[in-house]
């Protein structure tokens, strides 16, 4: 967990990118969810976020 | 190339462009040879993906081309990520998307698994097993119309012949509860004999040596199985799984074909209420914000998995 953190304030690839892909995941998740509209309507900046993120991390350091 | 045949195309070349060519680095002439390339992926894919997100935050109209465009923010992405009807739709499309993929791969699978042994007749089940991806969607979405009719459709028959069920009874396309599964039932009857393909090209890639140190090793087969085919065919799968989902998630052609989207809006997917938004009431700004949140979802999901494939393959 440290190590993780310790990454993430030392923009390394890897932890970056597993925040990314959780971000995408949990707005995918949140669009075709059938539970709550408040989910719904937030999913699409979670996805946005996460795919930026994603594609900006991609080029940190590993 | 032979020398003579070289030095005849050398010297058929005027020696003004010869001269110019020459005075090229390799590095301008693999440039020249990759801007049209470049050019083309910039005209048919980057600039209507630009324009499309410029479109998004107006409240431009097709049909009314002389008005007046407004430019209207993130109104139309508000008003999409508020609607139940929106929400519905991409419910069903995951009901869709879960399904077919689930299904297609366990099928997929087991059928390479088996067309992979060697048996008497194996090129003619594989020709037969592939047949339905062959065709076109429109073509199977209107035979299994017929297929599915309560009166003369062969399926509800085949129901009846295991279930009991009268033919008469029910009808597949036409009610609420089964349309969803109609689809899902389409899409991997026709769709499977690709995930079996891949399938199999990822079996037959497993040089017969492995299997022969676990033979050595007394190792049962069933531990081949979990330790040898399924990781060593994990990367394929996973190739299948990631074709099948981006293609299910703009599944168009053959649903309209079946359903049309009904009954009421049960079977109606995004792509299907895209094109109604675009093409029916000829909202375009809130059409290509729509268009934007499914670009960005499936480029996103599409991310994740090249990055888990390559993963995969490294180990």
């Amino acid at each position: 967990m440290n190590a993780f953190f310790s990454g993430l304030l030392r923009l390394r690839r890897t932890p970056w990118e597993n925040l990314a892909t959780v971000l995408i995941a949990l707005g995918v998740v949140m669009l075709m969810q059938p539970f709550a509209l408040i989910l719904f309507t937030w999913s699409f900046p979670v996805t946005l976020v996460g795919t930026v993120m994603f594609i900006i991390t991609s080029h940190f350091p590993e | 190339m032979s020398e003579p045949m070289a030095r005849r195309i050398a010297s058929a070349t005027p020696s003004g462009l010869a001269h110019r060519i020459r005075g090229l680095s390799d590095r301008t002439i693999a440039w020249l040879f990759v801007a049209p390339t470049i050019f083309l992926l910039l005209a048919v894919n980057i600039f209507p993906l630009i324009w499309t997100i410029r479109l998004s935050l107006t409240d431009f109209r097709t049909n009314r081309p002389n008005n007046p465009v407004k430019f209207v923010g993130i109104e139309n992405y508000k008003k999409i990520l508020t609607d139940v009807d929106t929400w519905t739709s991409l419910q069903s499309t995951a009901h869709f998307l879960i399904w077919t993929i689930v299904l297609q791969v366990l099928i997929g699978f087991t059928l390479a698994y088996l067309i992979n042994k060697k048996f008497r007749g194996n090129d003619l089940w594989t020709t037969l097993i592939v047949l339905p991806m062959m065709l076109s969607p429109a073509v199977v979405g209107n035979f299994w119309t017929f297929l599915y009719q309560p009166q003369i459709g062969l399926f509800n028959y085949f129901i009846e012949f295991f279930s009991g069920t009268d033919p008469a009874s029910f009808s597949m396309i036409g009610e609420v509860n089964l349309a969803p599964w109609a689809i899902v039932i389409v899409d991997t009857w026709m769709w499977t004999p690709f995930v079996m393909l891949i399938c199999l090209a990822g079996l037959r890639s497993i040089p017969s040596s492995i299997y022969e140190a676990a033979e050595c090793d007394r190792a049962s087969k069933w531990r081949q199985f979990w330790t040898i085919t399924i990781p060593m065919v994990l990367p394929f799968l996973m190739l299948a799984v990631l074709f099948r989902g981006i293609e299910n998630f703009k599944m168009f052609d053959l649903v309209v074909q079946l359903t049309g989207g009904g009954p009421g809006s049960t079977t109606q997917l995004v792509s299907i209420d895209l094109k109604r938004e675009a093409f029916e009431k000829w909202r375009t700004g809130y059409a290509s914000a729509y268009a934007v949140i499914l670009f960005v979802t499936v480029f996103g999901l599409a991310s994740i998995y090249v990055k888990a494939l390559n993963k995969v393959k490294d180990r």
